[in-house]
């Protein structure tokens, strides 16, 4: 049997970086169905996960393959599926499910550009709004945006992480230019790979409520088989996990379920900065559209203007308040990414009026030139 | 001293009590639907099995039937429309040593749910289907559903349905379930028998159980519950190992009721643990 950790310096693409990160993050079950550009993480997987005593399945769409990784993470394994816009669409009545039982589980989009069939073969970043909102009622979940295959090895890791920690099912929103593009990954140790389990009960199984949480709003997680008799439903339910047909039972659930995000946002929200200490206009990215702001920030300097990238590697939820911050102290931001305005509002939000937000997009299908953002700099500041 | 010591006595428990949240009770079920008897014959057999409870998982979809999981102290798992068998499905290949029993009604398997029902069926994926039949959208007042017989009245056919419904044992059958059975709520002894039989069995096993809804379907089609109990009666034929085929429900021609398939065959998950884990298993 190959180990789990493929320690090593290797040379792959975005979709089985993906693959390899969420196998040294313990995944155990995959429920797939093939979707061009996320096909490639499925059939990683399918050869990978009998090597490491885990369970591969091509269900018969992407609805059921959502539903068997909800299913499967009650048996106690961790779990994911991985998808593009179309099947992304259909998982989001049962992300959801996820969201109000508390499963944690991964759901990897490697997006495409719609709308509809779109483009199936070319980058997008069109599904990042849907990401957010797509499931319906109000709820938070996590999403991350990985920018390389690198990135993809460790944004794996870390959403299987979160998932666990808070309970929560977290996106992984690649694209596919990070899916299939190939470049070096190094795959540390496995001992130098910070790996979380879910919180589990202990203590009396009679007194045991399946939704009472600790001090972080997370409740212990059991297993089927492991005695608790839980009862888990997508309706709004009570502590014990039970049906409430309330107002009350609905706000109490609620409150707690947003509330271990929102409460805890300095540990699930993470930003990179590039040149931004002494940055008057600042370029907003993620994912591959990351690339693009680099090189932009690059070339705006060496033409004088200070120029820094605020990279948000953690996207939903959204870093609110270091926009805000900002935008105290800035002229204005740039966000460039591959559709036509979807964080940018976000963006422009937070910056309150303090300090202009435009948008660099693309209507998608390929990579935004930095000359365009370039020359957003020139035309606006 | 003039305490009446039987007032005082607990009322007896149920001897189904240790299997139900009796916290839950009382249900959402109608007078007269017949839900509660599927169910409490689905406890009966689970007991009969005499496997500790911890082997068991029930999960369900949406509807009338689909409440059950609510009730059932075993880990259980009421999930979206439709959705209770890939769900199940997850379960037991991530955890192949535990007994899977979804428990649904015919809108939500047959319906939103009949993809997941022929692919789970096709794979012989070791689990077992009840799937209480009342011809009809119970729980959102009565619509016409895919096993509504042919001119019956619903609130969305008013003037009666102008398509045919599914032969379920036959569709199981062609799908490729290795124990196909058809009962209805009058034979509660070999309905106990028959989900105990498929629990038991390894592979894909579906039972699909005739059973009445007064309110949003005896009534609208002129049919008592009376009537209804009457027509499992004397209106069915139990004829073990008949071909599903003949199985259309036609009361008119007489309903065939009884155990249909019942074949052994490998399972989806003795298929991937025999080619993907060989060492694993040992």
């Amino acid at each position: 049997m190959k180990p789990a950790v493929l320690t090593g310096e290797h040379y792959i693409t975005g979709d089985v970086a993906c693959a390899e990160g969420a196998i040294a993050a313990g995944c155990k079950f995959f429920g797939a169905y093939p979707i061009t550009p996320a096909t490639e993480i499925a059939e990683h997987m399918a050869a990978r996960l009998p090597d490491i005593g885990g369970t591969f399945i091509q269900m018969e769409d992407e609805i059921a393959a959502i539903a068997s990784i909800l299913g499967a993470a009650w048996t106690g394994v961790k779990s994911m599926t991985a998808t593009s816009g179309p099947g992304f669409s259909l998982m989001m009545e049962n992300l959801g499910l996820g969201v109000c039982t508390e499963t944690p589980c991964v759901i990897v989009n490697v997006q495409r550009t719609g709308p509809s069939t779109g483009l199936p073969t070319q980058t997008g970043q069109g599904d990042m709004m849907q990401a957010r909102w797509g499931s319906h009622g109000d709820y938070e979940l996590i999403a991350l945006a990985p920018s390389s295959p690198q990135d993809c090895f460790y944004q794996t890791i870390r959403a299987f992480n979160l998932s666990e920690k808070y309970r929560v099912p977290v996106l992984v929103m690649a694209d596919e230019i990070v899916g299939h593009m190939s470049e070096k990954v190094v795959i540390p140790e496995a001992k130098k790979i910070q790996v979380v389990d879910r919180p589990k009960p202990s203590g009396r199984k009679d007194r045991f409520h399946l939704y009472e949480a600790g001090p972080n709003g997370v409740a212990p997680m059991p297993a089927i088989g492991d005695g608790y008799n839980v009862h888990v439903t997508g309706l709004t339910h009570d502590e014990r996990g039970y049906p409430a047909m309330t107002v009350e039972a609905q706000e109490e659930m609620m409150t707690r379920i947003k509330g271990k995000i929102r409460n805890n946002l300095d540990d699930i929200i993470e930003t990179e900065s590039y040149k931004m200490e002494d940055a008057d206009i600042v370029v907003v990215s993620y994912g591959v559209s990351v690339r693009t702001g680099l090189s932009a920030v690059d070339q705006a300097r060496a033409k004088g203007y200070k120029v820094g990238l605020l990279r948000l590697i953690t996207v939903w939820p959204f870093p609110e308040e270091m926009i805000r911050e900002i935008a105290k102290k800035v002229k204005g931001f740039i966000t460039v990414e591959i559709n036509l305005g979807q964080v940018h509002y976000e963006v422009e939000r937070c910056a309150g009026g303090d300090a202009k937000a435009v948008l660099v997009g693309s209507a998608g299908g390929k990579i935004i030139h930095p000359e365009k953002v370039l020359a957003c700099i020139q035309e606006e500041f | 001293m003039t305490t009446n010591p039987k007032k005082l006595a607990k009322p007896p428990e149920h001897p189904l009590d240790d299997l139900i949240r009796t916290e839950r009770i009382p249900h959402i079920w109608c007078p007269g639907c017949g839900i509660g008897t599927v169910f409490s014959s689905c406890l009966s057999a689970i007991k009969a099995t005499e496997l500790p409870y911890n082997q068991f998982t029930m999960v369900s979809g949406i509807g009338c039937s689909a409440r059950g999981a609510g009730y059932i102290k075993l880990d259980s798992f009421h999930t979206t429309h439709g959705r209770a068998i890939p769900f199940a499905s997850g379960i037991k290949m991530a955890r192949p040593d535990l007994k899977v029993i979804v428990f649904s009604g015919d809108g939500d398997l047959f319906a939103i749910g009949g993809n997941h029902f022929i692919h789970a069926a096709r794979r012989n994926m070791d689990m077992t289907v009840i799937c209480v039949n009342n011809l009809t959208y119970g729980m959102t007042g009565g619509q016409v559903a895919a096993t509504t017989p042919n001119m019956a009245k619903s609130t969305t056919t008013p003037l009666g349905n102008p398509d045919s419904p599914f032969n379920l044992p036959l569709l199981a059958y062609a799908a490729g379930a290795s124990y196909v059975a058809r009962w209805t709520i009058l034979q509660t002894r070999d309905l106990t028998t028959a989900i105990n039989e498929a629990i038991n069995h390894k592979g894909f096993s579906f039972i699909e159980v005739l059973s009445p809804c007064p309110i949003n379907y005896g009534r609208r089609n002129k049919e008592k519950p009376i009537d209804t109990m009457k027509l499992y009666q004397d209106h069915t034929i139990i004829k073990h190992g008949a071909n599903p085929a003949e199985a259309d429900i036609d009361f008119g021609k007489g309903v065939v009721i009884g155990k249909f398939i019942h074949i052994d065959k490998s399972t989806c998950d003795d298929r991937y643990t025999e080619m993907h884990r060989p060492c694993i298993d040992d």
